[in-house]
């Protein structure tokens, strides 16, 4: 370990730290964030979630989005894997199909940043807890 | 980068069930299913229900896992990280509507906390100086030494209206000042982690869960105070706080945020450990200076106050953990934030160690102000098995029982005293309608009697006094006299002991002799113990409809006391009984009745 | 000087600010009862723990009672020390304190002058409020050859602890177990025989009650008396004379020789002797050995160990084997007068006397507790049999005076017996702090210079001083000399001979405060230094009022060495009358 000589240095290692708790403090206060839930059973898997979800994660890092990614089970649309649900604060949940990691992108671009309504929006049909 | 993280409780309780192992079985799961770049598994300080320990949170979905096995382990992985399906058995239930609740904000053990001193206890690994300094960590120490004036950062201190958290409530910004006010070449700073009450863990969980927080206060007081050196006063019995200690105190030597000139100002403050030997009095600060000179450890007389005269006869700065643990976010947030919670008198938040008979036994954080029952009956969950609720015990040994009639009182510093308990370092006991008030009584006593340093006599041989006096009660050879007795001496040792714990120690007898005479009575003129705790008092007999005659209780009969036929009812002879009990305990058909 | 104005039991008085409530109480006629209180001016120690909480009194708007020995008076103080509540906790801790206490007072070596029964009576204790067979705190008892211990009278005033740590350095005595079972013990509640201590007694000095006290030898030495084959031989040290009086209501510092001789004589003893007598011969042998060893080292010679150190001192003797096991060669080697005493005693005179030495018994009279011990060394003792069989102290002379029905008062005065009942100003002064460094110059400087020594008093040697020096002129030759008494005081002047930072050429040592004057054998003074004072004052008299001052001259001791010794440091001498040093003496 290097030592820390100044306050602004003290700020600067702040910085580079956060990332590694980023995640924490987002879940910490969840309802405050755009949640996003990747399926991830094994229909979803198959369909190439976990790609989806990392560049999920990746973009949103990157882009430094308000959001927290988070899996979910099965959400009985198999038949649309990989799907996507984004939950942003005071919004009814939107479920998208067929994700891919361009559809991903847009998802983050165009809904989670301005609103803008994408194809393949699937009704939604159950509620969370 | 981590797309979720697990984090495992590495507090003493969840480690004595094997919460080491299930990091252990944790990590092999997710090396076996090719997860380790995805999942991380973090051992972080005390999440403070311990009645559900171990427990495993899983971020970022927040599932908060109870009561987890290492068996465990491997259905979490495969299910939750791999497949993002809860293990529903592991989350806690609602005791009443019996539904799972996922994330613990919901849960009504959390819902009315507020964590300032354990805001990073379950949260981040104590273990690594980094994700201290990621949550703001020694910003404060900075900010202070850079931007502020020592007198400033105590002007700061006494406007948040921070209060010693040990006991007695001394505003601490007070004690920094006068420390501040005396020279010497040499002064000290101490964090008292001689947590010493039975069943409290306050101290030990913010130093097991976030050593560092106590480690950044002590450097800024010594800014404030003038002093280079720091000690940390520990029971050796709290050998994981003392390693976490230790680990912290190496990274933020190697760091540069202890030692010399640190973040390169003239500002220098060297830390160091002291183990105690788990004598309750060193608790007391001058009792703590005793031992920590080597000396025997037993109070002395105040003043000189260690402000003046502490460690080696140099100007000393003696505070608990849990004020140093709050120290730090005064700083960054400003006074007027930490002003804003709490009581008139009374800032901030206390943690109590919640014990006894309650649902939710824990560690938890509140503001001042909240009331017992919402501390009892909403955070810990209510009175165990459905019993009714008889009293609590606050403040330690020394501290008093309060009842029923107290329950809606805003608890603080000044009206926990007034009712004629004290705040202490935040033991609270909940006792139901099977307990025997004269017993707690004589249980704390023999705590202070075992615990007493025998150097004045009030405490030395009052205490010892009134023991005896409430054994005899206990025994039902208790007479009026004897309850005047115990006043009187309780009065004189309040009025003479030497030290703050001595003067406190008749605490639990006056508050139950207050609040509940007629128990007192009961046990010296009717020879009853309505709780059936004193087994003296109690009268055995055999209900002739239950007993089977299966002769069980006569066999184990130490003084051949039951007689009775095989197949027939049983009797119990009144003049041979002892009253040891083992009939009841040895009965099979509940054919034994207790009075 | 800065004063405060306090009201104490309606009087507003004003004192110097810092004065305690206990010493403003005494300023104004108010005497507040203490219990572990201890004050020792002459050693500028003021023992206040403030733990036995007898002298609580009640200050206006102070949330709990105050212990008056330690708070400090503050400006407008309101006092009251005999309100109802100030009395109730006072009476109830006194009635604690012996609730935990054993009730043979009646038999207890200390009834009559034990502070926690003087407690009871001046507070008017008639019951004490406890159940039915209430535990009393026991420990194991201890019987050493000089102290005992029975600590289930110990009331933890500390007092000991005090004086065996900061006083004497000593570290024998400290505080062990917790709680109710509190006591002052060595560690592990050893025994003393086995524990660092010296048997210096101060412990015993300065005891409230009778947890600490003294082996009693004063049966054995009736049953002697009444032994008609025995020949009971009696030797007085020199500061006896000075105190025995305060045992029967004299002023101390009265002298009280030709009573105690008159006494002695009455209760039997067959010869009445002198220490003072042995302690002349000490002179002659540690003179000696000091003038060979200080020739020796100005001739140059490289292997003599500078300073010579004192040997008199039992309790001293016993600190420097256990504390300066490197230093031993450099004690002189001369036994202590008592011990010279009894060898003389039981070779020369109880042959010119023609008494068989297994018929002789030496009892000595000593104002020192050590003593006791220090007869019963091993080294001591010549074909199994003692050279003093008993060491008595002075409380206990007073004792055998009084089971011998003697009216101490009305006692003519008589003189010693001869022979070894002759003695010199110089023997006398032994009993105090310098006395014998002074009285050893006297003859060193005469038989260093060859010349008559005009004046005797050497005044720069005397004095309460914890530790002093003086350079004394020997013809051309300055003689640099060291003085230390009490143990802790002994201590640092040896760790500055040890570092170098003292350069001297001979040191006296004695190990309780002012000297034998302040033995623990002495009537007990409690802290009043004046008595010491006083006691002192009557040593020099008797010192000035003597013919002889010088050992040298005393004519028996010319005598002896020209019929028995030969010369000091002779063959003969050094078997009688020098002794070695051991690291673990009592092991």
């Amino acid at each position: 370990m290097t030592k820390i000589k100044s306050l602004d240095e003290l700020r600067k290692k702040k910085q580079q730290l956060e990332q590694n708790l980023e995640i924490r403090e987002k879940s910490d206060h969840p309802e405050s964030l755009v949640q996003i839930k990747v399926a991830m059973a094994t229909c979803g898997i198959a369909s190439g979630a976990r790609t989806v979800m990392n560049a999920l994660v990746e973009k949103i890092r990157n882009d430094k989005i308000p959001a927290v990614v988070t899996q979910t089970g099965c959400m009985g649309y198999c038949y649309a894997e990989p799907t996507v649900e984004v939950k942003k604060p005071g919004h009814d949940p939107v479920v998208f199909s067929y994700v891919d990691v361009k559809k991903a992108e847009e998802i983050i671009d165009k809904y989670i940043k301005n609103n803008e309504l994408l194809d393949g929006i699937l009704p939604a049909n159950y509620q969370t807890i | 980068m981590y797309k979720m993280q697990l984090l495992v409780c590495g507090g003493t309780g969840c480690q004595a069930s094997a919460s080491a192992t299930i990091v252990e079985k944790l990590n092999e799961s997710l090396k076996a299913h090719g997860l380790t770049e995805d999942a991380q598994v973090v051992t972080t300080g005390c999440f403070g229900f311990c009645e559900k320990g171990p427990i495993v949170k899983v971020i970022p979905d927040n599932t908060f896992y109870t009561q987890v096995t290492p068996e465990d382990a491997e259905e979490i992985v495969t299910e939750h990280i791999l497949k993002g399906r809860k293990v529903n058995r592991l989350l806690y239930e609602n005791p009443e509507t019996k539904e799972h609740i996922s994330d613990s904000k919901h849960m009504g053990f959390y819902q009315k906390q507020m964590r300032i001193a354990l805001r990073n206890c379950g949260f981040i690994d104590p273990e690594n100086i980094d994700e201290y300094i990621a949550r703001d960590g020694y910003s404060a120490l900075a900010q202070v030494i850079t931007e502020l004036t020592p007198e400033q950062a105590i002007d700061m201190l006494k406007q948040s209206g921070l209060r010693g958290r040990g006991g007695a409530g001394f505003p601490t910004g007070l004690k920094w000042e006068f420390t501040r006010k005396y020279t010497a070449d040499q002064k000290y700073v101490v964090c008292n982690a001689d947590e010493g009450d039975p069943g409290a863990f306050m101290d030990r969980s913010i130093l097991e869960g976030d050593p560092n927080t106590v480690i950044e206060a002590m450097a800024i007081c010594g800014y404030c105070v003038g002093a280079t050196k720091g000690v940390v006063y520990i029971r050796a019995e709290y050998p994981l706080a003392i390693k976490r200690l230790e680990i912290a105190i190496e990274q933020a030597n190697e760091y540069g945020l202890l030692g010399k000139n640190i973040l390169g100002t003239d500002f220098s403050f060297d830390l160091e450990l002291r183990y105690g030997a788990g004598a309750f009095v060193c608790g007391e600060e001058t009792g703590l200076i005793a031992s920590m000179e080597g000396g025997r450890g037993e109070p002395n007389f105040k003043p000189p106050f260690p402000a003046e005269s502490g460690y080696n006869k140099k100007p000393t700065c003696v505070n608990n953990v849990e004020t140093f643990a709050n120290v730090p976010v005064i700083f960054l947030k400003g006074p007027e934030w930490f002003n804003t919670i709490g009581t008139e008198k009374s800032k901030g938040t206390k943690v109590f160690a919640l014990a006894g008979k309650i649902n939710n036994v824990g560690l938890i954080e509140v503001p001042m102000g909240i009331t017992l029952r919402e501390i009892i009956f909403e955070i810990g969950g209510g009175i165990k098995d459905g019993k009714k609720f008889k009293a609590v015990q606050t403040g330690g040994p020394s501290g008093g029982c309060l009842t029923e009639k107290h329950l809606d009182t805003p608890i603080d510093f000044d009206s926990l005293l007034a009712a004629g308990s004290m705040m202490g370092s935040g033991g609270m006991i909940v006792m139901d309608e099977d307990d025997c008030m004269v017993s707690i009584a004589k249980f704390y006593l023999e705590f202070i009697v075992e615990e007493s340093c025998g150097k004045c006599t009030p405490c030395r041989v009052g205490n010892k006094r009134m023991l005896e006096i409430l054994e005899k009660i206990c025994q039902g050879k208790g007479d009026m006299d004897d309850l005047d007795h115990l006043r009187n001496f309780a009065y004189v040792i309040r009025d003479t002991a030497l030290c703050g714990l001595g003067q406190t120690s008749p605490n639990p007898v006056l508050s139950t002799l207050d609040n509940f005479y007629d128990e007192y009575v009961a046990h010296v003129k009717d020879k009853k113990c309505e709780a059936k705790q004193c087994k003296a008092l109690a009268t055995y007999t055999i209900i002739p409809e239950a007993c089977t005659g299966c002769t069980v209780c006569a066999r184990n009969c130490p003084t051949d006391a039951i007689t009775g036929e095989r197949r027939q009812p049983h009797f119990i002879n009144q003049d041979l009984c002892i009253r040891c009990g083992v009939c009841y305990t040895k009965c099979k058909f509940n054919a034994i009745l207790v009075q | 000087m800065e004063t405060v104005k306090i009201t104490i039991d309606n009087k507003q008085i004003e004192i110097p600010k810092g004065t305690t409530i206990l010493q403003a109480a005494k300023d104004a006629g108010i005497t507040i009862p203490t219990l572990c209180y201890m004050n020792l001016p002459h050693l500028a120690r003021e023992h206040k723990p403030g733990s036995c909480r007898v002298c609580v009194v009640e200050v206006k708007g102070h949330k709990t009672l105050v212990p008056s020995c330690v708070t400090k008076c503050t400006d407008g103080m309101e006092i009251l020390t005999h309100s109802l509540r100030a009395i109730n906790a006072r009476r109830t801790v006194v009635e604690l304190l012996i609730s935990d206490h054993p009730k043979d007072c009646l038999i207890c070596p200390s009834s009559g002058s034990c502070e926690l029964q003087d407690l009871a009576i001046t507070l008017g204790i008639r019951e004490i409020t406890s159940v039915e067979n209430a535990a009393i705190s026991t420990y194991r008892k201890d019987a050493s050859p000089s102290l005992l211990r029975d600590m289930d009278k110990c009331v933890m005033c500390r007092s000991c602890e005090t004086v065996c740590n900061e006083i004497q350095t000593v570290g024998a005595l400290s505080a062990i177990h917790r709680g109710f079972m509190s006591v002052v013990a060595p560690a592990f509640e050893q025994d003393l025989t086995d524990s660092p201590c010296t048997f210096c007694g101060q412990c015993v000095a300065v005891c409230p009650t009778g947890a600490l006290t003294m082996q009693d030898h004063t049966f054995q030495v009736m049953r002697a008396l009444a032994d008609e084959k025995k020949f009971v031989v009696v030797q007085t040290a020199p500061a006896v004379r000075a105190a025995l009086g305060e045992e029967f209501g004299y002023e101390p510092g009265t002298l009280v020789t030709g009573k105690m001789v008159a006494a002695l004589r009455a209760l039997g003893f067959d010869k009445v002797l002198d220490t003072d007598f042995a302690a002349d011969l000490t002179i002659m042998e540690e003179g000696t050995e000091l003038l060979d060893r200080l020739s020796r080292h100005l001739e140059g010679d490289e292997n003599v160990r500078l300073p010579i150190l004192t040997s008199c001192c039992p309790a001293w003797v016993n600190f420097f084997e256990t504390n300066y096991p490197d230093m031993l060669d450099v004690p002189s080697t001369a036994r202590s007068p008592q011990q010279m005493f009894g060898s003389i005693a039981k070779t020369y005179l109880a042959n010119k006397l023609g008494v068989k030495k297994e018929d002789m018994v030496v009892v000595s009279i000593m104002p020192c507790l050590a003593k006791k011990y220090e007869c019963q060394r091993k080294e001591f003792y010549t074909d199994g049999i003692p050279d003093v069989d008993y060491a008595l102290s002075t409380r206990e002379l007073a004792r055998l005076i009084k089971y011998g029905n003697i009216d101490f008062t009305s006692l003519e005065d008589e003189n010693f017996d001869r022979f070894m009942g002759e003695s010199t100003g110089a023997a006398v002064i032994f009993g105090v702090t310098g006395g014998v460094i002074e009285a050893a110059t006297r003859t060193a400087y005469e038989l260093f210079t060859g010349k008559e020594l005009e004046n005797v008093d050497f005044h720069e040697l005397r004095g309460l001083e914890g530790i002093r020096s003086a350079t004394i002129d020997f013809d051309g030759t300055p003689i640099h000399i060291g003085i230390a008494h009490t143990l802790g005081n002994a201590r640092k002047l040896l760790d500055g001979v040890r570092s170098g930072m003292y350069n001297f050429h001979a040191i006296e040592i004695m190990a309780c405060p002012g000297g034998c004057i302040g033995g623990a054998g002495q009537p007990l003074h409690r802290g009043d230094s004046s008595a010491l004072e006083a006691r002192m004052k009557a040593i020099y008299q008797e010192d000035a009022n003597k013919v002889i001052r010088k050992s040298h001259e005393n004519p028996e001791i010319v005598t002896l060495y020209e019929e028995f010794l030969g010369e000091p440091m002779s063959e003969k001498a050094h078997e009688l009358l020098h002794t070695c040093y051991f690291c673990h003496p009592r092991k």
